[in-house]
């Protein structure tokens, strides 16, 4: 009898499991009014609950968020499945993945008319003219330092990208390996835009022959060799953003007075991303709707401190933490999609061949 | 008594279930991708193939990650066998909480471990890489080895040493044929999860190794390159399955009756001061290799601003608490066990009918090496597969919560199969031709001399594929999943944050599912322990 108890239990456990994972399909399936919009995107996308309960409330629309991977894998998921679309919404290509996504025609395009918001935008962040893919956020990826290594060193902390390949700051940076880390990438084609064609492996050779460290991701950078970051790593330069100094903040508890890391601003790269209307969809309307929605002021507002960039509306105010503690760059370097788009492949292969081996 | 006294609408459901399962939802999604590379427009296109075979880029790493897979595997057996011996043949105060315990490392985010790795100096290298492979396999050694060492009879290496062999010979010539099978099985599990391994690779390998399993996930999920992508999958297909041939060989050849004993007759307390010695240098190996880097972990979700604290716990449930990504810890933890339950559920059902089937039916190790197949595939392959196959009803699951324990069962169910056969394969024939003459029917003689013994067998898998579940492996990651966020998830989405507070309450979730896995650990070995009486 015990015998036969203890194989049922599993049993009865997985059937009141089943039943309840399957309760919440069956509620949502009764009739309403309430048409839902998947909007998919990558598993660093966050907004406030209320922000979205809101846009449901007014507009009738329920949002589902299909949180599929990186950046990468959540595009390329897309453009796999653009015949039987898994999505209404893609919100997160950047710049250096817009190029795919626009040649592989995966968005419907929108009258710019229908995206209100989109008047607020920067002209800088407007990259695709066909409307197809709106800029919803945009943020920089730099060099952050780690401000009390620099005061107890009494060393300054560097100022340009060349600072960087000096003797004095030998064996001080970690960044991330552009083949594998969207941040990486980023720092690779802010050398390339500042160093040009012609000088930006030679500039790598410098950095590399100054004792650069390479990791995979940014999390091992960040957490595992920044000195300032949660792994007591012994690098006090590291590639990361320029939120990261307001995160460190925000992110501690107690909150300190002054971050204990900075920005060196002359090494940022703009990251931007996208969300655009799946082709395919059955609810168009619904799907521009959203979209516009997020280049709403309440959606763009909420954006700083959810996901640690930067509207992409300009007439938005930035919360206290943002405008107190982060350093923007007022140029950061940019470069056309189109040409990430040509030469990504062939970059990071020059990299590999001069950094690693 | 074989099968073809049994009713054989049985015997097709033994093999219908798991072939239907492996079909769908390996077979058919894997072919699926392969093809969108290989067979773009209709046409066979064999030229990537071709072009990576003879790209020495290509050889290299496809090279370096079997070497690398083979010396992983062969430090952990040398590792996991004599920990094995020790935990399972002497009596010994707390053994049964030290074979759970070596579980939780294997449902570990690669992540979690990696930063602990990090903060004890252990940098990228081949070594961390080595290290980490150990750390994380040495369960699958222990358990699946230990599980049959436990119930081998003492008496026949007695018999043995009686009749004159020295203690190595006894060991050789009795119970290393006897262990053979299980110590293939647990070899080419290990194998197959180094050879596939991913965060490890990237964290700890370091940005100057890359294996055939790092190459398809950049390719696929990064370059969108499905033709390399193709190529390299085929690459890794043809190197599991010659190594499932290889195992298959060294397993099945012999297929030893033994008479198996409950683990507590067969166990005995150590006796000499060498047996006391090998038991504590064991025990030792475990607790720096295993504890160590756990500890580190357990030690950072306490360490807070102002001492050791629970602020770390504390934030897990404030932390984002207004943003759609945030769940409570209560909630995740839910959200965990009840799709590591499910999994489980799936996986014991399909292994379990598996290896039924692959111990009655002659020709039926292809289906055990078939079963095994989604171990050496990469885990963006099989993602992507559910993506692109998976599409049209019946079968749209792509965004279905139900991809996520389907596709973890899959990695749970060589478990099941791996652990059940051998010792259903053990039992001796005898048992059933006593209880047959003794007048009971075929369904009874299952039922009183199959089911018990192999209700064990299943509890430990079933534990085994529960953990597997807990700690979310492979392809799920690639799957577009409706938000329902599972432990792992979390820690995930905190590591991805900076500052003490998110690193913090990610320590603090790392901690919690390890000791969830502990305790489901526990708790399954506790019930088979109860059950032995009827051994």
């Amino acid at each position: 009898m015990n015998r036969i108890r203890t194989a049922l239990t599993p049993l009865a456990l997985a059937a009141g499991v089943l039943v309840a994972l399957a309760a919440p399909a069956t509620g949502g399936s009764q009739p309403s009014r309430h048409v839902t919009v998947r909007l998919v995107t990558h598993d660093s996308f966050a907004i406030s609950k209320k922000v979205l309960r809101d846009f449901s409330r007014r507009t009738g629309i329920d949002v589902e968020v299909l949180p599929a991977g990186d950046a990468g894998a959540a595009l390329n998921q897309v453009i796999l499945t653009k015949d039987h679309p898994i999505g209404d919404v893609l919100f997160g290509v950047d710049n250096t993945f817009l190029t795919r996504a626009l040649a592989e025609d995966i968005f419907l395009p929108v009258k710019p008319a229908n995206v209100r918001g989109l008047a607020h935008v920067p002209a800088d962040l407007r990259l695709d003219p066909s409307g197809r893919a709106y800029p919803i956020d945009h943020g920089a990826v730099c060099i952050n330092d780690d401000k009390r290594y620099f005061a107890r060193h009494h060393l300054e902390s560097p100022r340009t990208l060349r600072d960087l390949a000096r003797p004095k700051y030998r064996d001080l940076l970690v960044v991330e390996n552009p083949a594998t880390s969207s941040p990486g990438l980023a720092f690779l084609l802010a050398t390339i835009d500042r160093f040009g064609e012609d000088g930006w492996r030679d500039y790598w050779a410098r950095l590399r022959d100054n004792g650069v460290e390479v990791v995979n991701g940014w999390e091992e950078a960040y957490n595992g060799s920044f000195s300032a970051g949660e792994g007591n790593g012994d690098r006090p330069l590291v590639v990361s953003y320029a939120s990261s100094p307001p995160a460190a903040v925000y992110f501690a508890d107690p909150q300190p007075k002054t971050s204990p890391i900075g920005t060196v601003l002359d090494t940022c790269f703009d990251q931007i991303e996208f969300a655009g209307v799946l082709k395919g969809t059955e609810h168009v309307k619904e799907a521009t709707a959203l979209v516009e929605f997020m280049l709403s002021k309440e959606f763009q507002a909420d954006v700083p401190l959810q996901m640690f960039v930067f509207p992409a509306r300009a007439d938005v105010g930035l919360p206290a933490v943002f405008t107190k503690f982060a350093d923007v760059p007022a140029h950061p370097a940019s470069m056309t999609p189109a040409s990430i788009g040509r030469n990504r492949e062939r970059w990071i292969d020059e990299w590999t061949d001069t950094v690693l081996r | 008594m074989n099968l073809a006294r049994r009713p054989s609408w049985g015997r097709a459901v033994m093999l219908t279930v798991p072939l239907a399962f492996l079909g769908v939802f390996f077979v058919y999604p894997v072919l699926t991708i392969l093809g969108r590379g290989l067979w773009p427009g209709g046409a066979l296109d064999v030229s990537p193939l071709t072009e990576a075979v003879g790209d020495p880029g290509v050889r290299a790493i496809a090279w370096f990650t079997v070497w690398q897979a083979l010396l992983s595997t062969l430090l952990t057996l040398v590792v996991g066998l004599p920990a094995a011996y020790a935990l399972t043949r002497f009596r010994l105060r707390g053994a049964s909480v030290i074979r759970a315990l070596v579980v939780v490392p294997f449902v570990l985010p690669t992540v979690v471990v990696a930063s602990a790795f990090l903060a004890l100096g252990v940098g990228p290298s081949l070594g961390a890489m080595l290290l980490a492979h150990v750390f994380f396999n040495y369960a699958v050694v222990v358990r699946t080895v230990g599980g049959m060492w436990a119930h081998l009879d003492p008496r026949d290496e007695e018999a043995a040493r009686m009749l004159g062999a020295s203690r190595l010979r006894a060991f050789t010539s009795v119970t290393l044929p006897a262990l053979r099978p299980a110590i293939a099985a647990a070899a080419a599990i290990v194998f197959l999860f180094t050879f596939t391994s991913f965060g490890v690779v990237l964290v700890l390998g370091g940005p100057t190794r890359s294996t055939l399993e790092t190459e398809i996930y950049r390719q696929t999920a990064q370059l969108l390159d499905l033709r390399t992508a193709a190529a390299l999958s085929i690459i890794q297909l043809v190197a599991v399955l010659a190594l499932l041939v290889v195992t298959e060989r060294l397993q099945g050849r012999r297929h030893v009756a033994l008479r198996l004993r409950p683990a507590r007759e067969s166990a005995r307390a150590p006796r000499t001061i060498g047996e006391r010695a090998f038991i504590g240098v064991n025990l030792a190996i475990a607790v720096v290799l295993l504890g160590t880097p756990i500890a580190v972990l357990v030690a950072r979700a306490f360490d807070t601003a102002s001492g050791v604290g629970l602020d770390n716990f504390r934030a897990l449930g404030t932390i984002h608490a207004s943003s759609i990504l945030f769940v409570p810890p209560d909630e995740a933890i839910w959200n965990s066990l009840s799709y590591a339950a499910v999994a489980a559920v799936l996986a014991l059902t399909v292994g379990g009918l598996a290896a039924f089937a692959i111990v009655r039916t002659r020709r039926a190790g292809a289906l055990d090496a078939a079963l095994t197949l989604p171990l050496g595939v990469s885990a963006v392959t099989i993602g992507f597969g559910f993506l692109i196959a998976l599409d049209e009803p019946p079968l749209d699951l792509r965004t279905e919560w139900m991809l996520v324990p389907i596709a973890q069962a899959l990695v749970a169910i060589p478990f099941v199969v791996r652990i059940t056969t051998p010792v259903l394969r053990s039992i001796d024939p005898r048992l059933r031709e006593a209880a047959a003459l003794l007048g009971a029917s075929p369904r009874r003689v299952w039922r009183e001399v199959d089911l018990p013994i192999v209700a064990r067998a299943l509890a430990v898998a079933g534990g085994f594929a529960f953990a597997i579940a807990l700690g979310e492996f492979g392809a799920t990651i690639f799957l577009a999943r409706p938000d329902r966020p599972t432990l792992p998830v979390v820690i995930f989405r905190l590591l991805g944050q900076p500052g003490a507070t998110s690193f913090g309450a990610a320590m603090a979730a790392s901690t919690i599912l390890l000791v969830l896995a502990a305790v489901s650990v526990l708790l399954v070995d506790r019930a088979r322990v109860a059950d032995v009486g009827t051994f």
